[in-house]
């Protein structure tokens, strides 16, 4: 199909499905003007029965915890995917072999300025203090275990830009992000079998509340969430690494930079 | 205007739709994937939105007060991952489509190969 035809019949679909889609959303309660019980029970709720604040986390981690479970079943298979896509191909060779220094040497990217090194490589600290803040008072306030991950995952790539791939490589050795990945999820689903191991339901609140609004708050709902800032950061460290290792240091045979 | 966060919902849908369709290049639709995506948070959050209502975190506001509803919120993290996985998947894939092509624009891969 010819671009012309191809818009074309994007065109007439389109308004059509606008048409449709403006009919349903019609019906739709009016905007501001929230119904549906559940977000009230819940808001009303999770402070006095959970110790939690921040009512999303609890939906995340307690109510629906079992849903957040499958989500980092699906960012595992998905980094999974990544590095599997991007693994070494057939025809591939890999710039870093030893008898290709040489060429290697040729195509390094210019050193970074000073000013970039000091920036990021200052900025490497405070950005681990302040993902494992986000990690650990998800109970408290809003972040927990996937924002926190994405954040202390950015760490490895401030480091990558300040310095090279093989810095990179020595402080993300893949063994080590491979355990954090693999214990943040065997810890998720070994947290839900206390519950199991008590009588009670899988992912069941077991463990005792604590005060509300201090860092030992939520029962299961803390170690939930570091569980699965170690799951991201090891899922997004992996697959940035895939990606660097990939589009820097290998090339098809023959293929030019 | 009770409706119009509904249908800028139904725009951004359309408008990233168009974007796969015209696109010239994988890194692009997946860019455009993303603001189809994005167009589930607007409609999620549309959806749970209150007038007056704060943020459904009591830490600091006294249990009882007006709050949007957090469980589209939750729904929309669950969301937001889903799409770094998606686009992480299909920037992966256009990689390995200039690898093994030459080329990132849909319209120049006619044919399949091996």
């Amino acid at each position: 199909m010819n671009r012309t035809r191809r818009h074309a019949l994007f065109f007439a679909s389109a308004v059509l499905l606008f048409a449709l889609l403006a009919w349903a959303m019609h019906d739709l309660p009016p905007f501001g003007h929230y119904r549906g019980p559940y977000g009230d029970v819940i808001n009303s709720t999770t402070v006095y029965e959970r110790h939690i604040t921040d009512a999303i986390t609890a939906v995340n981690f307690d109510f629906r915890g079992f849903d957040t479970l499958g989500e980092e079943g699906i960012l595992f298979m998905s980094v999974i995917g990544v590095t599997t896509l991007l693994r070494r191909q057939k025809k591939e060779k890999k710039k870093d072999d030893p008898d290709e220094s040489d060429e290697l040497e040729k195509h390094r990217a210019p050193e970074p300025s000073d000013a970039v090194k000091v920036i990021t490589l200052g900025l490497v600290g405070p950005l681990v203090v302040y993902g494992l803040y986000i990690v650990t008072h998800g109970q408290i306030t809003p972040g927990g275990g996937f924002q926190g991950g994405v954040i202390l995952a950015t760490a490895p790539l401030l480091v990558y830009l300040a310095g090279d791939l093989k810095t990179f490589k020595r402080i993300t050795t893949h063994s080590m992000v491979e355990i954090a990945e693999a214990a943040g999820i065997f810890g998720f689903v070994a947290i839900g079998c206390l519950g199991l191991s008590i009588g009670a339901q899988f992912l069941a609140n077991v463990l005792p509340l604590g005060e509300t609004a201090s860092f030992f708050s939520g029962g299961t709902v803390p170690l939930l969430n570091i569980a699965t800032g170690l799951a991201v950061a090891g899922g997004f460290i992996s697959a940035i690494y895939a990606f660097l290792e990939q589009t820097i240091e290998m090339r098809m045979e023959g293929e030019k930079d | 205007m009770s409706i119009f966060p509904y249908l800028l919902a139904a725009y951004l849908f359309l408008i990233g739709l168009y974007g796969v369709i015209s696109s010239r290049s994988f890194v692009h639709i997946a860019m455009c994937l993303a603001v189809v995506q994005s167009s589930t948070y607007v409609l999620l959050l549309a959806i749970g939105y209150r007038v007056g209502g704060v943020a459904p975190l009591f830490s600091d506001i006294p249990v009882g007060t007006p709050a949007v509803d957090p469980v589209v919120q939750a729904l929309m993290l669950t969301d937001i991952v889903v799409e770094a996985t998606v686009v992480a998947l299909l920037l992966a894939l256009a990689v390995q489509v200039q690898k093994a092509a030459g080329t990132v624009d849909p319209d120049k891969l006619l044919d399949l190969q091996g």
